[in-house]
């Protein structure tokens, strides 16, 4: 397999991903483009991974990590949306301002 | 060989078309599914590296708990089903058009010219060899995983509880 092609669509994603957090109003389809980065990011572990042939597998191992650590976030994240809701009756970020002065 | 190549740009291919979908998406509910395909042919291109563990963990973990995270969040704070024009931010679109592709252009010349060559696939089956490492050379940041995730559980109950629930217990 070729490395390449698999990195620029790695690095597509993230974009992607930047792309999704700027544009989105919905503060739960900014999470969904968070997933999309992390996504990327473990792409590029696992083809570095294997390209590397590392003898003790730390890019699969950093991958576990990050599925572990994303799992986290988007419990933490929706459980503050959820908060945000029940406080504000919407889930639109441009509307929450509470931090702003 | 030849096929091999095919189908892993095919496989590229969809995943960019599936994540594009995500991201550009009016509907709700289509976004979460996109993603439930960007992951599942991530899973693909996983297997396609003979790193079958992280593809299953990434089944289970992703597809399994975090879309169903998601589809509970979208419908809990009653985001409007079907296609909605309200979605996106029309004013930050260019900006963030024009943020994402520098980025993508950056990271793609340097991933470019910084790396070449062919990754030879080994056959064979690596999960006994990481679960080994797992738990000797990286069991200390495994435990601490686990703290990290005992605390987002504890964290999440605490945000996600209503305030009159407490009140309401201390009636009872």
């Amino acid at each position: 397999m070729i490395v390449q092609p698999v990195l620029v669509v790695a690095a597509a994603l993230f974009s992607l991903g930047i792309y999704g957090i700027l544009v989105r109003r919905n503060a739960v389809m900014v999470l969904l483009s968070i997933e999309l980065i992390l996504n990327s990011v473990n792409i590029n572990f696992i083809m570095f991974d294997t390209m590397l042939a590392d003898s003790l597998m730390q890019g699969q191992i950093f991958t576990i990590f990050i599925i572990t650590i994303a799992a986290a976030e988007v419990g933490i994240g929706l459980a503050i949306v959820l908060m945000l809701f029940r406080n504000r009756q919407t889930a639109n970020i441009n509307e929450f301002d509470l931090m702003k002065w | 060989m030849e096929i091999f190549e095919i189908i892993t740009y095919f496989l590229l291919l969809a995943l960019l078309s599936t994540a594009i979908r995500v991201v550009t998406t009016s509907n709700v509910i289509h976004a979460a599914i996109s993603l439930v395909f960007t992951l599942a042919l991530t899973a693909i291109l996983f297997l396609m590296l003979s790193t079958e563990f992280v593809a299953l963990v990434l089944v289970l973990v992703y597809i399994g708990a975090v879309i169903v995270l998601f589809l509970f969040g979208i419908m809990i704070t009653r985001a409007p089903l079907g296609k909605n024009a309200e979605l996106d931010n029309d004013k930050n679109k260019k900006l963030g058009a024009a943020i994402a592709g520098s980025i993508f252009l950056l990271f793609s010349y340097i991933l470019i010219n910084g790396f070449d060559g062919d990754v030879t696939i080994t056959s064979g089956s690596s999960t006994e060899l990481l679960g080994e490492i797992l738990l000797s050379r990286f069991v200390f940041p495994f435990e601490l995983v686990s703290f990290v995730l005992l605390a987002a559980l504890i964290g999440g109950i605490t945000l996600a509880r209503k305030d009159e629930a407490l009140i309401d217990e201390d009636q009872v």
